[in-house]
């Protein structure tokens, strides 16, 4: 496909350019059709200044659409800025600059059709102009307007190319054109299938633009490229409507219409003999109608037998602006691959969506399964230092400017804060409340009103923006379907870090080992030597230091409000239910579950995020029934029963 | 039989003697009755606390006598005021609709009258039609059997899977909680059909009894609430005083024994989960007529945890303790949070209550949970206790 490409390049290259260097004699060859141009008359001009190859012309052109050329009146052209009488003058071959009175000279004052052929024509030089800037100029123009005229500048341009990405760029773009626009059909056919490997939108673009199709109606099918032949049956009313449309059949009368015609015509009181009181009932109304219609005083009622037959009269077709039939099946099967492989690429997309909604879920979840799963400790605040941590990122950036650095900072504070709230919590209410699960979730409830409240009264009831840096800002493009923003990688990787993190604190380290001895037999463990309240604190410190982390993730990825850690915290619990109490791994099948699943809903169910949360919850529920311990679930005397 | 029971158990009578006490005066003092010592919003107040009372007694029920800390009993109080808005709302509209379509020249088709209504009633989520679940809203009959029986059966599907399963303790509060964020979130969508966040509103004009005053409509609704809970009062008093309430009790102290001593301990849940969900809903059908609207953040899980809470705070496992909960704490909120409780002025600081009163709530929370888990209940038993002792 590329040679074909290339083969047309050179055809279309092999025209040799004339070569002279001043303009002014090419001028005056067609100084008529110059000084007085019409659109008819004027390409024959531009064309031999184009061919001349002088380099003198590309300025010529510009500030000949600019209305900036004057004719002496010996029919020398210059460009000229008027002041007043006096113009300044400048040759168009020496750029030798004079002032002159205004009266010897006239001006050219090219209409919109020609300044158009003009800009045309000035393509091609841009295109090869040395300077990168206006080349990339010129090429975003002819994206932005793509003309049949400008394929072959366009090709002639690729080969001098220096710049190996606008190398690309016009490639791509004279393969548009080439479909689009070139003259032997077996081009546009080889232009067209190498479209087929591409997904970008100006690709759809174009192909939709070959495929566009006019719709219409008539008593036999027309000659032509016809795109398809509609059964009127499937939308009767609709087609029906088109058909009024083109004034082939009278309106169909709705209720309104035949309330409004027989409310016209009321005669003593009574329409077509009938009392108005018995007006109510549909059926009477249409008689009455039907009555009126037979005396001639309305239009007869369009029937559905009578649409139908006049739907069966017409034919209704779809056809295509583009005559080839050859081109529009070629385009047809190009565009049904780039669907699929649109479709292909939506599916990765969403699988990355996922993929960041779960890393959301576990980074929201991972403290809880901590307190929750390892130590059982079940905290309704748990949100609350979520958001914590979100407000200590944002104080940090009230006094720290800088984003990067204010990140840096936040990070490590406010985990030392919410460590220190769990600390302290565990300490004054927790410990007293140890094997009364159900006392513990109303008491941490209380707190989890409280906290959320007292943020209230600090920070406002408006949310707080908690700005990322700059290089956290963008979004990494893979092609006009998949990308995926900088922030939910980040917060990928930084969920990945904290599994990593909690697996090894608690698989490698003394601290880990300590716990684990608490959690399966607290006895036991103290009479080794361990200091179960003292674990029980670190523990609970822990989970509730890594809430606050992911409150300053989630605080760049949302807003910051006092109430954002009670939309996270139900989803939270049924991550760690859903995986599998006790089991960090778990959590994060738990987390892939739920993230997953609610994209799923919601791509089955588009722009109803409200639909894909309930029903996952829904699903939640049934799935706890098949497996009440989770996908995770723990074995033997760990698990509790 | 009555007799024995009464006797057994004399904190029922004095309850009702109570409630009748405070329901004549209130009633001497209401505006109706021409004194107008207490105002109509404030009878409203009281009588939409009688039936907060009455979802509190029921979550005393389940949670402080069966063990079930179930966070989603507000939402089948919703859900039962959500089924009576449904035919206050289309009948009055189709009361309005008729009236406005009457000076037309022609009288309406039953067609143009249902379009009329629909297009009124769901404009604000861009909609004329009627959904499927309004399919009952012409018939105050059937939507009065929907109060009970739609919190009824979605509480007998969601216990029966729930403890078919075993799944208990804190598992099934989180469940409870998540069916009820789920629920709260299928309300809020506008495709539901229930006007999504705008909720159902003018619950407070009776279609058909237009000509009564607010005041008088007001004083009944009171009455209606008194005697629900009274009824409901009553039903779960004797039902937690039998044997049955001792296998309830059992349940709760030690399910696994329970089982192994033979009873079905599922059906003995499921059944007291259902029922207490039916008296929410009659508790809510009550409400939200007096409150006059309703919106999906009603049914919120926040607010079936402030039901736990004002539970807690009266002393559960023993149905007054509720009702003094509830009443005590939906009270003072409204009076914290109405702005006509003192700001404190510390001289740094002044301390709005309407800020910091759920500051207070939830320490007041913490604290009843950590030292005095009985709750204000607790306080009677120290009283007779010391009857006792002197």
């Amino acid at each position: 496909m590329r040679s074909a490409l290339i083969a047309l390049i050179l055809m279309i290259c092999s025209a040799p350019a004339a070569v002279a260097q001043t303009l002014q004699p090419i001028l005056q060859t067609h100084a008529v059709e110059i000084a007085k141009p019409s659109r008819r008359s004027v390409g024959e001009a531009l064309n031999t200044i184009t061919r001349s190859g002088v380099p003198q012309a590309t300025a010529f052109l510009e500030q000949w659409s600019k209305k900036n050329i004057w004719q002496r009146d010996d029919g020398v052209f210059l460009i000229g800025v008027a002041d007043g009488d006096i113009l300044t003058l400048t040759d168009v071959d020496t750029q030798a600059t004079f002032s002159a009175p205004k009266s010897n000279y006239k001006r050219l004052k090219p209409n919109g059709g020609v300044r158009r052929l003009i800009g045309t024509a000035l393509v091609q030089f841009q295109l090869i102009d040395p300077d990168l800037s206006r080349r990339e100029a010129a090429v975003a123009s002819i994206a932005r307007r793509p003309e049949a005229a400008q394929l072959n500048p366009l090709l002639t341009s690729i080969d001098a190319e220096t710049d190996p990405a606008l190398k690309v760029r016009k490639i791509q773009l004279a393969n548009f054109l080439s479909a689009l626009f070139a003259k032997d059909p077996a081009d546009r056919i080889a232009a067209i299938n190498i479209l087929s490997t591409d997904t970008s939108i100006e690709s759809r673009a174009v192909l939709n633009q070959i495929l566009s199709v006019k719709s219409g109606v008539a008593d036999t099918q027309p000659k032509g490229n016809i795109a398809a032949i509609h059964n009127p049956m499937d939308a009767p009313d609709t087609y029906y409507a088109a058909l009024v449309n083109e004034g082939l059949a009278p309106a169909k009368q709705t209720a309104a219409d035949i309330k409004r015609a027989l409310e016209f015509n009321i005669v003593n009181g009574r329409i077509a003999g009938f009392s108005l009181a018995l007006m109510n009932d549909p059926d009477t109304r249409e008689t009455a109608y039907a009555v009126l219609a037979a005396n001639g005083l309305v239009p007869a009622l369009i029937t559905d037998d009578l649409r139908n037959t006049a739907l069966n009269e017409h034919v209704f077709y779809d056809l295509y602006d583009e005559p080839n039939v050859d081109i529009t099946a070629v385009a047809k099967t190009a565009l049904g691959s780039v669907t699929s492989r649109v479709a292909t690429a939506q599916v990765a997309d969403l699988t990355l969506d996922a993929l960041s909604l779960a890393s959301i879920f576990f980074l929201a979840a991972i403290g809880l399964a901590i307190t929750f799963g390892v130590m059982g400790v079940i905290n309704m605040a748990h949100g609350e230092f979520i958001m914590m941590g979100a407000y200590t990122g944002y104080v940090v950036q009230l006094f720290v400017p800088n984003y990067t650095m204010s990140l840096i900072i936040a990070l490590p504070l406010a985990f030392a804060v919410t460590f220190g709230a769990g600390v302290v919590m565990e300490r004054l209410v927790i410990r007293r409340l140890y094997h009364r699960p159900l006392e513990t979730l109303l008491a941490t409830f209380g707190i989890s009103i409280a906290l959320q409240q007292i943020a209230k009264n600090i920070f406002g009831t408006q949310a707080r923006p908690l700005t990322s840096p700059d290089w956290l800002a963008g979004a990494w493009v893979f092609n006009d379907v998949i990308q995926i923003s900088h922030i939910r990688i980040a917060i990928f990787v930084l969920a990945l870090m904290f599994l990593g993190l909690i697996i090894y604190i608690l698989k490698r380290t003394r601290l880990g080992l300590e716990v684990r001895a608490v959690t399966q037999n607290s006895g036991m463990a103290s009479s080794m030597g361990i200091d179960p309240d003292r674990i029980n604190m670190m523990t609970f410190g822990l989970g509730s230091g890594i809430a606050g982390i992911a409150g300053v993730a989630i605080g760049l990825y949302a807003k910051v409000t006092s109430e954002m850690g009670s939309d996270y915290i139900v989803q939270s619990f049924m991550t760690v239910v859903v995986g599998g109490v006790g089991n960090v791994w778990g959590t994060l099948a738990g987390a892939t579950m739920i993230g997953f699943g609610q994209k799923g809903i919601e791509w089955l169910n588009p722009s109803n995020t409200l639909a894909a949360q309930t029903y996952m919850i829904l699903f939640v529920i049934l799935f706890i029934q098949f497996r009440p311990k989770g996908i995770v679930a723990q074995k033997g005397r760990a698990a509790g029963d | 039989m009555q007799n024995k029971f009464i006797t057994k158990n004399p904190s029922v009578l004095l309850f009702l003697l109570g409630l009748s006490l405070f329901t004549v005066v209130v009633s001497i003092c209401s505006e109706a009755a021409g004194t107008s010592l207490i105002s109509t919003s404030f009878l409203k107040t009281l009588g939409k606390t009688l039936c907060l009372c009455l979802v509190a007694v029921a979550m005393d029920v389940v949670w402080g006598y069966c063990g079930i800390l179930s966070l989603g009993h507000f939402a089948f109080f919703g859900i039962g005021g959500y089924a009576i808005g449904m035919w206050l709302m289309y009948d009055r509209t189709k009361t309005i609709v008729v009236a406005s379509l009457e000076n037309n020249i022609m009288p309406a088709t039953p067609d143009e009258i249902t379009d009329a209504i629909g297009s009124q009633i769901f404009g604000v989520v861009g909609s004329s039609d009627f959904p499927l679940i309004w399919a009952f809203s012409h018939s105050l009959t059937l939507q009065l059997a929907a109060v009970v029986i739609v919190p009824g059966l979605l509480a007998l599907v969601f216990g029966w899977l729930a403890f078919r399963s075993r799944v208990t303790g804190v598992y099934l509060s989180i469940l409870t909680q998540a069916m009820t964020l789920a629920l709260s979130l299928y309300f809020f969508q506008n495709d539901t059909g229930l006007r999504g966040n705008n909720g159902l509103s003018g619950l407070q004009n009776i279609p058909g009894l237009e000509a009564k005053s607010q005041a008088t409509l007001s004083l009944w609704f009171f009455w209606a609430s008194a005697l629900a809970l009274a009824a409901g009062y009553l039903l779960f008093a004797w039902m937690t005083s039998g044997k049955f309430g001792s296998v309830i009790r059992a349940i709760r102290d030690n399910e696994a024994r329970v089982r192994f001593l033979g009873y079905h301990v599922e059906s003995y849940k499921l059944f007291i989960f259902t029922v207490t969900a039916m008296v929410a809903g009659v508790a809510g059908a009550l409400y939200y007529p007096q409150a006059g609207i309703i919106n999906p953040a009603e049914i919120a899980p926040i607010a079936s945890i402030y039901l736990a809470v004002w539970v807690a705070i009266g002393g559960r496992g023993r149905l007054y303790g509720a009702v003094i909960g509830a009443a005590v704490v939906s009270l003072m909120s409204s009076w914290f949070t109405g702005g006509s409780a003192p700001d404190i002025n510390l001289g740094v600081y002044v301390v709005k209550w309407t800020d910091w009163w759920l500051v207070l709530l939830g320490l007041t929370f913490v604290a009843v949970t950590l030292f005095f888990p009985k709750g204000i209940g607790g306080l009677f038993d120290r009283l007779s206790r010391k009857g006792e002792q002197t």
